[in-house]
């Protein structure tokens, strides 16, 4: 087998083991097990992107999305007592019927798209090759996907940092400011003494 | 807290060379994968490992949430400062060329190396800050939980999950 096999059979297995997991996401009431198989799915995209060799997203997603979001979701899950709530498990007409329309439609029109990598595709014969060019006359670093994020695309970086900043700041005045509620009915007539703990 | 022998030497362990190569992942950024976005948030899960693993009290003597939040501010002032620099030195908002008189290619590496900077001071701040808050968040839950634990009854807390 060539490389080239290599890498189509390890593309199938990484989409058919993500494909298990998005039904197993969906299909699981327990939500640990959701935020473990969301991690799961992390890696498994990482795994993907690296195989796209994109590796700065792989790295990406692998940080942020298996490790700091798992976290952040389990922090959640001790938050709001998961255990009590109980969904029933419903077949829903409409919404199965928008899903698979969409997935068609999506399908349908991947039809025209250039297939992955193409030397001739439109989004690789628009700023990239002036990228690839310029690179290393104008900046010189190695890391091309570095360079245009941090220099050609400076300003899109600082507007992502701003968002990144805003989220914390957003964070922060929501989760100081709100007094606990929720959880447990009977604390409430506790609440204005411990409050100020905060 | 976790008390078990295991997760703490590892953690004890481990966390150094997290940061460490946090700090490989922000400065190796022009060279290798990485960047400060990646740098910022790997960094962040070395301090929320020793949170997690010593209790949230002590990560908080040691990373104090008054300089998490000053961090957060400090980053995005860093990157927005690079660009007020270059207006300043007569040339674009962000166009690294006129940070070195001299040689417009290493006034991009200064640049570069200045603004991912600024970039993993705020990923790594915001990580904290929320794992701080949710993490705080549950501290005062638990207290309320086991000051109630007198008149508490189990059978609402067992409902098992379907």
């Amino acid at each position: 087998m060539s490389v080239g096999d290599w890498e189509a059979l390890i593309n199938v297995v990484l989409l058919g083991l993500l494909l298990v997991v998005t039904f197993g996401i969906i299909r699981l009431r327990n939500l640990f097990g959701v935020v473990m198989l969301a991690g799961i799915y992390s890696l498994l995209m990482a795994m993907v992107f690296t195989l796209l060799d994109a590796v700065d997203v792989a790295f990406t997603e692998a940080a942020v999305g298996a490790g700091v979001s798992t976290i952040l979701s389990l922090g959640t899950l001790a938050l709001i007592d998961s255990r009590r709530e109980k969904i029933p498990f419903r077949f829903q007409f409409t919404p199965m019927l928008v899903a698979l329309v969409t997935g068609a439609v999506l399908l349908w029109g991947m039809q025209d798209m250039p297939a992955v990598g193409a030397a001739d595709a439109p989004n690789q014969i628009h700023v990239a090759p002036y990228y690839i060019e310029q690179t290393p006359v104008e900046i010189d670093v190695p890391n091309l996907v570095t360079a245009v994020l941090a220099s050609y695309r400076g300003f899109d970086t600082l507007g992502e940092v701003t968002v990144i900043f805003t989220a914390g700041i957003g964070v922060m005045l929501l989760l100081s400011s709100m007094p606990v509620v929720g959880a447990h009915r009977r604390r409430r007539r506790d609440d204005d003494g411990q409050e100020n703990d905060t | 807290m976790i008390e078990h022998l295991v997760p703490r030497i590892l953690a004890k362990l481990l966390i150094p060379f997290i940061l460490l190569f946090g700090l490989y992942v922000q400065f190796h950024g022009d060279f290798g994968p990485g960047g400060g976005f990646q740098a910022g948030v790997i960094f962040a899960a070395g301090i929320i490992l020793y949170a997690l693993i010593y209790g949230l009290d002590r990560a908080r003597s040691v990373v104090t949430p008054g300089l998490v939040s000053f961090l957060v501010a400090l980053g995005l002032l860093i990157y927005a400062g690079v660009g007020v620099a270059t207006l300043l030195l007569g040339a674009e908002f962000l166009n690294y060329n006129a940070l070195d008189s001299h040689d417009p290619v290493h006034g991009q590496h200064l640049g570069i190396l200045i603004i991912e900077f600024g970039v993993g001071v705020t990923v790594a701040a915001v990580m904290i800050t929320i794992f701080y808050q949710f993490a705080g968040r549950l501290k005062i839950t638990r207290e309320l939980e086991c000051d109630e634990t007198d008149d508490a009854d189990e059978e609402e807390m067992t409902g098992s999950p379907r």
